[in-house]
C-alpha cells in the first residue's frame, strides 16, 4: 500500500483527509508545520508527501527546499485551496509532482497519490490551463535547451484535454494513444514545467496572481 | 506631509536608543533640599556636592536673577525621585511660601535690574515651556527629548534638525547682541524685538510639539479608517460567512445543497480579498460569471478555466451566452454535479468547452426541453458566424464545443 505522510497546518483538514483516505493508502505520519514535517518525513520515508501550499513558517515550499534531493523515492503532491498561479508554479519548480485542489474528492485523491507515486505527473484541469498560458507565446529569449521553453504539438493537445475535464484514460481514447503514452506526455510537460528557463514563467505567474 | 516624514525619521533615529537601557534620570528630593530639592537633586545625578551647585544658583540668581528662573524651570520639570518619601503637609506649605516669595523676588529684580524688559518675557518663556514639559505624556515625553537631541547631534542626512539648531543659535545670538546694544536702541524697538525673540524660542520649544499634534491627527486618521475597514470586513463576514454556516447546518442532509453555499461564498470571498472583478470587461471574466450565476442557480459545481483572455464583443458575448445555456442544460438535465468549462482565446477564434459526465443524450433526437440546444446554442453561434458541435450520447456525458472567430 502507498506510503503517505500528510502536511497541512490545520488539524482539522488532517484528519478528514486521514479519514477519507482510510484503508486505501497508508498513512505513515503528518505534521502542522515544515520543521516537523521535515523530521517526520526523513523519519518515515513515505512514498507520497501530500503537501499543503499555505502555511506559516514559509509553507510548503520550505518543506521542499529543505528535503532537497534527500530523498529521491519519495514524490510530492502539492494541495492547496489557492489557485494563485506564482504558488503552485513555485512548489512545481522546486520539484512537486502535482497539484490538486482541496476540494478533490476523496476517490480522485487516492487516485492522484496512486499516480505521483508510480512516478506520474498529475495536473489539475487548472494547472493545465496554467501550463498552456505559460507556454502560449514563443519565448522571447530562447535558453540554452529550445526544447524546454515549448510544448510539442501532441503536449498542447493533452493539456488542453486535461485542462477540459479529461481523465487520462479518455484522452487516450481521444487521441487513440496508450494511457502509459498520455502519462509519458504529461511526465514531459512536468519536467518543462519545472526546468524551463524562459523568464515569462515568473512574470506570468506573478500577473495571474488573482485568477 | 512633513510632520509625518518627520516622525519617521525621529523613530529611525530612536529605534537603537530604544534597546539601550535607560539612562539614569535626574529627579528632585525635596527630603534631602532646602527648598525643592531640586540642587539636591542636581548634585546626586551630577555627582558633585550640593554646596556647589547651590553656590552656582545663587551667583545665577545675582547676574539678574536668571538662577531663580532656572531653579523654578527644574522645579516644574523635575520629577520626584522615586524612593522620595512623601513629605509631610506642613513642608508643603513651606514650599508654596518659598515658590511665593520667589516670584515676588523675581519681579522685584526684574524693576531693578536694567535688563528688566527682556527678563519678564524669558521667565514666562522658561515657564511655559517647563509647563508644556510637564504637561506632556511619557512617551510624548520622550518623544521632544528625541527632538532635541536629533537637533543636537543632527547628522548630515538630518536636515530638519541642522536647521532648527541653526535656528535656535541665530536666535541666542540675536538676544545676546540685543542685550550688549541695549544702551543705544530705543525703548519702543527693543520690546518689539524681545516679543519676537520670545515667541521664536517659544517656537521653537514648542515646534516639536506642535508637530506631533500633527503627525498624531493623521495617525489617528489612519487609524480610523483601519478600524472602519476592519469594521466593514466583520459586518461582511458576519453577513455572508456566518449566514453561510448557519444555512450549511441546516442543510447538512443536503450534500448538493451544502456544497452549493460553500462554492457561492468562497466565490464572494475570493472576489472580497483579490478584488472585484466584475463581467463586461472579457470573456474570461464573463464566462467566469455566467458559471458564478449557475452554480448559484442549479446548485452544481463549475470548474472554469481560461487560457488567454478577450475583450467583450457582440460574437464573444454570444459565446458567453450559448455557454451558460450550455452549463444551464448539463446542470439541469445531466444529472452531474460537476461541470467543466474551458475556453481558450487564440489568435483568430476563441473556443469554448462545456463538459459533464451525466447520463448524456442523443443530440439527434432530442426534443422538447432539448430543443433549447438548438435555438440557444447552435442557432446564437451561427447568427454570430460561430460554430457549435455537440458530443454525447447516452451514458457518456456531454461535451458542448463552441468556436467564434475574432
Amino acid at each position: 500500500m502507498t506510503r503517505v505522510f500528510l502536511v497541512d497546518d490545520h488539524a482539522m483538514f488532517r484528519a478528514g483527509v486521514r479519514a477519507e483516505l482510510g484503508g486505501r493508502v497508508d498513512v505513515v505520519g503528518e505534521a502542522g508545520a515544515p520543521a516537523e514535517a521535515v523530521s517526520g518525513i526523513r523519519a518515515t520515508r513515505p512514498d507520497v508527501v501530500l503537501l499543503d501550499v499555505h502555511m506559516p513558517e514559509g509553507g510548503g515550499l520550505a518543506v521542499l527546499q529543505a528535503l532537497g534531493d534527500d530523498l529521491a523515492d519519495t514524490r510530492v503532491l502539492a494541495l492547496s485551496v489557492s489557485d494563485a498561479a506564482e504558488d503552485v508554479i513555485a512548489l512545481i519548480r522546486a520539484g512537486a509532482r502535482g497539484y490538486v485542489t482541496k476540494t478533490i474528492s476523496a476517490a480522485e485523491l487516492v487516485d492522484a497519490i496512486r499516480r505521483v507515486a508510480d512516478g506520474d505527473a498529475v495536473f489539475s484541469p487548472r494547472l493545465a490551463g496554467f501550463v498552456l498560458d505559460a507556454f502560449r507565446d514563443a519565448p522571447t529569449v530562447p535558453s540554452g535547451d529550445p526544447d524546454l521553453d515549448q510544448l510539442t504539438p501532441r503536449e498542447r493537445e493533452v493539456m488542453r484535454l486535461l485542462a477540459r475535464g479529461y481523465t487520462y484514460r479518455e484522452i487516450a481514447g481521444e487521441l487513440f494513444i496508450s494511457v502509459k503514452t498520455v502519462e509519458t506526455h504529461a511526465s514531459n510537460v512536468l519536467r518543462k514545467l519545472q526546468l524551463s528557463s524562459r523568464h515569462q514563467l515568473t512574470r506570468w505567474a506573478a500577473d495571474r496572481r488573482m485568477l | 506631509m512633513p510632520g509625518r516624514a518627520q516622525g519617521r525619521d525621529n523613530d529611525r533615529v530612536s529605534a537603537p536608543a530604544a534597546v539601550r537601557a535607560a539612562p539614569p534620570r535626574a529627579s528632585r528630593r525635596p527630603e534631602r533640599g532646602l527648598l525643592g530639592g531640586v540642587a539636591a537633586g542636581i548634585a546626586a545625578h551630577l555627582g558633585i556636592p550640593v554646596r556647589t551647585v547651590r553656590i552656582a544658583f545663587a551667583l545665577l540668581v545675582l547676574a539678574g536673577g536668571l538662577g531663580a528662573a532656572l531653579y523654578g524651570a527644574y522645579w516644574i520639570v523635575l520629577p520626584v525621585a522615586p524612593d522620595s518619601p512623601p513629605l509631610p503637609s506642613r513642608r508643603r506649605v513651606k514650599d508654596a511660601a518659598a515658590v511665593v516669595l520667589a516670584v515676588m523676588a523675581v519681579g522685584a529684580l526684574a524693576q531693578a535690574t536694567p535688563s528688566g524688559a527682556l527678563f519678564v518675557p524669558i521667565v514666562l518663556g522658561c515657564v511655559g515651556g517647563a509647563l508644556i514639559w510637564r504637561q506632556a505624556s511619557d512617551p510624548q515625553r520622550d518623544r521632544l527629548r528625541r527632538l532635541s537631541r536629533t537637533s543636537l547631534l543632527a547628522s548630515g542626512s538630518d536636515r530638519e534638525g541642522q536647521l532648527r539648531l541653526a535656528a535656535g543659535a541665530a536666535l541666542v545670538i540675536a538676544g545676546a547682541v540685543l542685550v550688549l546694544a541695549r544702551a543705544n536702541i530705543t525703548a519702543v524697538r527693543d520690546g518689539i524685538v524681545a516679543l519676537v525673540v520670545s515667541a521664536g524660542g517659544l517656537a521653537l520649544l514648542t515646534g516639536p510639539w506642535w508637530m506631533r499634534l500633527v503627525s498624531q491627527l493623521s495617525e489617528e486618521r489612519a487609524e480610523r479608517i483601519r478600524s472602519q475597514e476592519r469594521a466593514e470586513l466583520a459586518a461582511h463576514l458576519h453577513d455572508s460567512v456566518l449566514q453561510t454556516l448557519a444555512l450549511i447546518q441546516r442543510n447538512a442532509e443536503l450534500p448538493r445543497e451544502v456544497a452549493r453555499l460553500a462554492r457561492g461564498q468562497e466565490r464572494e470571498l475570493r472576489t472580497l480579498l483579490y478584488g472585484t472583478r466584475t463581467a463586461g470587461d472579457s470573456v474570461a471574466d464573463d464566462l467566469r460569471a455566467a458559471a458564478a450565476e449557475v452554480e448559484d442557480a442549479y446548485a452544481v459545481s463549475v470548474d472554469v478555466v481560461v487560457v488567454g483572455d478577450a475583450p467583450s464583443d457582440p460574437g464573444l458575448g454570444a459565446l458567453v451566452a450559448a455557454a451558460r445555456e450550455a452549463m444551464v442544460n448539463a446542470a439541469k438535465h445531466s444529472g452531474a454535479g460537476e461541470i467543466s468549462v474551458y475556453a481558450e482565446a487564440e489568435e483568430d477564434a476563441v473556443t469554448a468547452f462545456v463538459r459533464d459526465r451525466g447520463i448524456g443524450f442523443d443530440p439527434d433526437t432530442a426534443a422538447g426541453d432539448r430543443q433549447g440546444v438548438r435555438g440557444s446554442i447552435i442557432g446564437r453561434m451561427d447568427r454570430h458566424g460561430g460554430t457549435a458541435r455537440i458530443v454525447s450520447g447516452a451514458g457518456r456525458g456531454t461535451e458542448i464545443e463552441l468556436r467564434m472567430p475574432r
